[in-house]
C-alpha cells in the first residue's frame, strides 16, 4: 500500500526560476566588456581604480550585512555592480585611497542607511560619486589621456597618492569633449565619441560597448528598455530643438548623446531597478525627466556634465511617480490617484 | 469602449509557464478501474452539504440518489457504483476539514449499469426546468471551482445574457482533460450548448480554445451543427486565460466590472467538460457519477486521461497509475492554482480536474527570499494590472486595509502569476490570499 508522508505547499507550485542573484550577475557580465575597454584604453591606472572600488563595495557590504539575521548578502552580486559602476564613473587617474573611500560611502551611505538591497532610494554608486565630487572637486575633474604610450607599464602619478594628501598632477592632463565644448566651444568627432577614442571617466567612453551590454540585458529581460530609450530620446529631441534654434551656441544632438556619461548613465545607472519607477507609464516619465535635466544642467548649469545629478534627482521622485501614475486596474473606470 | 480601444484577441499581461501538455494530450480517455471501496463526501462543492437519503447497510444501484441537495446553493450526490453502503462517517477533505461521507462497497460482479431517471426533454423544457434538471444531476463547475452550475446559470432579474461562452481554454500546465473532452465528446458538448442556450436565452455561443489545442478547435469547427449559432474562437496561449474575466476580455473585448459577474457584461461562462456533462446527463435524467481527470507528472508511471468514478480514494488512484515512494507532492488541479494534498485518504471529487504528482526533483524550490528589487516582473505579469510589488510590501507591514482600499486587493483572483515570475521568490500570491481572508473577516465583523 502506498504510504507516504507528502510535503505540502501553497500554489503556484512552479516558479520561473530566474533569481535576483541571476539578474545581478548578468548585469556584472554586461559591464565586463565596458570595464575591459576601460583598462585597454587607460591602462593599469584604470584597472587599479576598478579593482579598488569593487573591493571596497564588496568588503563594506560584507561587514555591514554579516551581523544581520540573514547573514552576508555579498552573494547577491549587487555590491559588485555598485563597485564596478562607481569605478567606471571616476577618472582613470583617480587616487586609490579616494576611490576606496567612495566605495565605502556608496554601500554604507547609499544602501545600508536605507536598509540594504531593495530599499535604497538612490543609485548607491552615484551616491558614492556625488560625495567624492563634493569632497575632491579637483581630483574628480582631472582627466587622463586615453591610449597613452606607457599606460601598461606605469601608473598615473596620482594613483598612489598617500591618503589625505592632494594628488600630484600629470603633465598630460586632457579635457573631456564636454568640457572642451562648454568652455572652449570645440566639438569632437562623433565616431571618436562612439568608439571611445577620447578622454573621460574610466568607463563612460565607449558608447558602442555600453549599448551592447544594454542590449544583452534587454534580450534576457533583465533591464527595462524603456528607461534608456526615453532618456536618450528626450536628450535628442530637446537638444535637437535647441540646435535648430542656434547651431553655434548649442551642441548638436548627436554630440549630446555620445559625450560624457550619458550612455553609461542611461543604460546602467538610471536602470537601477530599486531606484526607478515600476509601472511602464511611470518609467517613461522618469526617463523623460532625466533627459530633460541632463540637457538643462549641461547647457545652462555651471558643470559640463549633469547625468549624475539628473539621475539622483529622478531617483528621489520615482516613488512619487509610482504613486501618481498607476495603470488602470481591470474592471475599474480609471486609475485612482492617491496622495 | 472608446475609439482607441482595439480588441486584441487576448487580455493584458499574463505569463507563459512551460506547458507539459504533450505528455498526455495524445492519450484518449480510458475507463479507470472501480475501486473496491468508494467514499462519497457530502460536501464536494461550494455551498451547503448534501443531505443523506440512504442508510447504512442499504444496497444502491449506480446512479441512484445517495443524498439530496441541502438547499439552493447545493447539489445532490449519486452512487458512483452499484454496491452496499458499508458505513456513513467522517471523511477527510483536501482542505484538512472533516465532512460526512458515504462508504460504498462495490459489488464485484456487478455490470455497473447506470440507473435511468426522468429525462429533461430539450424541446419542451422551460429554462427553469433545465436549471432544475442541472441541479438534480448534481452538476458543479468541473474546471475546478465546483460551484453549483444551476446557480451560475440563473440570470438575475433585469439582466440579459447575449453570449454564452464555453470555456475550453485549459490554461493550467500539464492538464489535458478539456482537450480530450473536446476531441472525444463533441456531441455531448453540442447537446449541452443547446440546453444552455435555452436556459440562458443567449443569442449566440462561442467556444473559446487556446492555440495549443488547434486539433480540438479544428475538430469542433468541422462538426459544428449546421444552423445553430455556435462558433469556435482560437486565442493565443497565455496563462491565466481560463479565468472567466480574462476569457471574456479575450473573446469579446469586454471587461467585467470590479466586484461584478460575467452577466454584468451580458455573458455566462461554462466549462467545456461541464457542458458535455449537461448534454450527456439531462436527456436521460441521470446524475453525475464519474468525470475525466488528467493524471500526470514525473511521479506517475501510467500518465493519462481517465474516466474515474467520483469518490475513488486518491491512494487507490495513485497505486493504479504507479506512483512510487519517490513522490513528494501531489496536487489536485494544475501547478499554478492546484491545491497540495496532505492526506492520501481523501477522495476524488467532482471538482478534481487533474492530479499532478511531483517527485523531489521538481519541488526543489529556491530557498532564499531576496528583498523586492522593484524589477517590475510582477507588474508585467498581473492580468488585472495590480501592483503586486507594492501590495507585497504592504502585506509585510500588515497594512491589509490599505491594500484593499487603495490597491484593489480584493480584485486579485489568486492566479499566482506574480509569485511565478518573482526573481526574489517573494510569496506574493500567498500573502494576498491571507490578506484577502483577513480583510473579509474584518468586513464581516464590522457588519455583524
Amino acid at each position: 500500500m502506498l504510504n507516504k508522508t507528502l510535503n505540502i505547499s501553497t500554489s503556484p507550485h512552479i516558479v520561473k526560476g530566474v533569481g535576483t542573484n541571476d539578474i545581478m550577475r548578468n548585469v556584472v557580465l554586461a559591464l565586463l566588456p565596458v570595464a575591459a575597454f576601460a583598462v585597454y584604453s587607460f591602462g593599469l591606472s584604470a584597472l587599479v581604480v576598478l579593482l579598488t572600488t569593487t573591493a571596497a563595495c564588496v568588503l563594506t557590504e560584507h561587514f555591514l550585512s554579516k551581523k544581520t539575521k540573514n547573514g552576508s548578502t555579498v552573494s547577491d552580486w549587487s555590491a559588485v555592480i555598485t563597485g564596478l559602476l562607481l569605478g567606471l564613473t571616476l577618472p582613470p587617474n583617480f587616487p586609490v585611497w579616494m576611490a576606496f573611500a567612495g566605495g565605502v560611502i556608496a554601500i554604507a551611505l547609499g544602501k545600508f542607511v536605507f536598509g540594504g538591497l531593495g530599499y535604497n532610494v538612490f543609485n548607491p554608486a552615484l551616491v558614492g560619486r556625488a560625495v567624492l565630487q563634493a569632497a575632491f572637486p579637483v581630483a574628480i575633474t582631472t582627466w587622463f589621456p586615453a591610449f597613452g604610450p606607457e599606460r601598461f607599464s606605469s601608473f598615473s602619478v596620482a594613483t598612489f597618492t598617500a591618503p589625505f594628501m592632494e594628488p600630484a598632477t600629470d603633465g598630460f592632463t586632457g579635457a573631456t569633449p564636454l568640457a572642451a565644448f562648454k568652455f572652449d566651444k570645440i566639438t569632437t568627432e562623433t565616431s571618436d565619441l562612439a568608439l571611445g577614442i577620447i578622454s573621460g571617466s574610466t568607463g563612460e567612453t565607449c558608447a558602442v560597448l555600453i549599448l551592447l551590454g544594454g542590449l544583452y540585458l534587454v534580450a534576457r529581460n533583465m533591464m527595462n528598455w524603456r528607461i534608456p530609450v526615453s532618456i536618450l530620446l528626450t536628450v535628442f529631441v530637446v537638444s535637437g530643438a535647441l540646435y535648430l534654434v542656434d547651431s553655434q551656441a548649442y551642441p548638436s544632438p548627436v554630440f549630446m548623446l555620445f559625450s560624457g556619461g550619458l550612455m553609461l548613465g542611461a543604460v546602467f545607472m538610471a536602470t537601477d531597478m530599486v531606484a526607478s519607477p515600476i509601472t511602464p507609464a511611470g518609467v517613461w516619465v522618469y526617463g523623460a525627466l532625466i533627459g530633460l535635466l541632463v540637457v538643462v544642467i549641461r547647457i545652462w548649469g555651471g558643470l559640463p556634465e549633469g547625468v549624475m545629478y539628473a539621475i539622483l534627482l529622478a531617483n528621489a521622485v520615482s516613488p512619487h511617480i509610482d504613486n501618481a501614475i498607476r495603470p488602470r486596474v481591470y474592471g475599474t473606470q480609471k486609475s485612482k490617484l492617491v496622495n | 469602449m472608446g475609439l482607441f480601444n482595439f480588441h486584441k484577441n487576448t487580455f493584458k499581461h499574463g505569463v507563459h509557464p512551460p506547458e507539459h501538455k504533450d505528455e498526455t494530450s495524445g492519450l484518449p480517455i480510458r475507463q479507470f478501474p472501480f475501486s473496491p471501496l468508494i467514499i462519497v463526501p457530502l460536501s464536494q462543492h461550494i455551498g451547503a452539504p448534501s443531505q443523506l437519503v440512504v442508510r447504512e447497510g442499504q444496497e444502491v444501484v449506480r446512479g441512484q440518489l445517495l443524498a439530496k441537495a441541502g438547499g439552493y446553493v447545493s447539489v445532490p450526490q449519486h452512487a458512483p457504483v452499484s454496491g452496499k453502503v458499508r458505513k456513513i462517517g467522517n471523511v477527510p477533505t483536501i482542505s484538512g476539514k472533516m465532512t460526512t461521507g458515504i462508504y460504498l462497497e462495490a459489488f464485484p460482479a456487478s455490470s455497473q449499469e447506470v440507473l435511468e431517471g426522468t429525462p429533461i426533454p430539450l424541446e419542451t423544457a422551460t429554462p427553469a426546468q433545465i436549471l432544475q434538471g442541472i441541479q438534480d444531476a448534481g452538476i458543479v463547475g468541473l474546471g475546478g471551482a465546483a460551484f453549483p452550475t444551476h446557480v451560475k446559470l440563473k440570470i438575475p432579474d433585469g439582466k440579459t445574457c447575449d453570449t454564452l461562452i464555453i470555456n475550453g481554454i485549459e490554461c493550467e500546465p500539464y492538464l489535458t482533460t478539456d482537450h480530450r473532452v473536446m476531441l472525444e465528446q463533441s456531441d455531448d458538448i453540442f447537446m449541452g450548448i443547446r440546453y444552455l442556450l435555452k436556459s440562458t436565452g443567449a443569442k449566440r455561443c462561442i467556444i473559446g480554445i487556446e492555440a495549443n489545442k488547434q486539433d480540438a478547435a479544428d475538430y469542433l469547427t468541422t462538426h459544428l451543427p449546421p444552423g445553430e449559432p455556435v462558433t469556435v474562437q482560437v486565442v493565443p496561449v497565455k496563462y491565466p486565460q481560463g479565468a472567466e474575466k480574462m476569457l471574456i476580455t479575450s473573446l469579446l473585448g469586454r471587461e467585467v466590472p470590479s466586484g461584478g459577474l460575467p452577466i454584468d457584461v451580458g455573458c455566462v461562462v461554462v466549462n467545456v467538460a461541464t457542458t458535455a456533462e449537461i448534454g450527456r446527463l439531462l436527456p436521460h435524467g441521470r446524475g453525475i457519477q464519474e468525470r475525466v481527470i488528467t493524471i500526470t507528472g514525473p511521479g506517475v508511471k501510467k500518465k493519462g486521461n481517465y474516466l474515474i468514478p467520483v469518490g475513488t480514494p486518491l491512494r487507490y488512484v495513485l497505486e493504479q497509475v504507479g506512483a512510487g515512494e519517490n513522490i513528494s507532492e501531489v496536487y489536485m488541479g494544475g501547478p499554478m492554482m492546484g491545491v497540495a494534498v496532505s492526506n492520501l485518504d481523501i477522495s476524488i471529487t467532482k471538482g478534481t480536474s487533474g492530479i499532478l504528482v511531483f517527485t523531489e526533483n521538481e519541488v526543489k524550490r529556491p530557498s532564499k527570499v531576496y528583498p523586492c528589487i522593484h524589477c517590475g516582473a510582477c507588474v508585467d505579469a498581473c492580468p488585472i494590472s495590480l501592483n503586486p510589488s507594492q501590495l507585497g510590501i504592504l502585506a509585510k507591514f500588515e497594512a491589509y486595509d490599505e491594500m484593499a482600499e487603495k490597491h484593489n486587493l480584493l480584485d486579485c483572483f489568486e492566479c499566482g502569476s506574480c509569485s511565478y515570475v518573482c526573481p526574489s521568490h517573494i510569496p506574493l500570491v500567498q500573502y494576498f490570499r491571507l490578506s484577502k481572508g483577513i480583510v473579509r473577516k474584518r468586513k464581516a465583523a464590522v457588519k455583524g
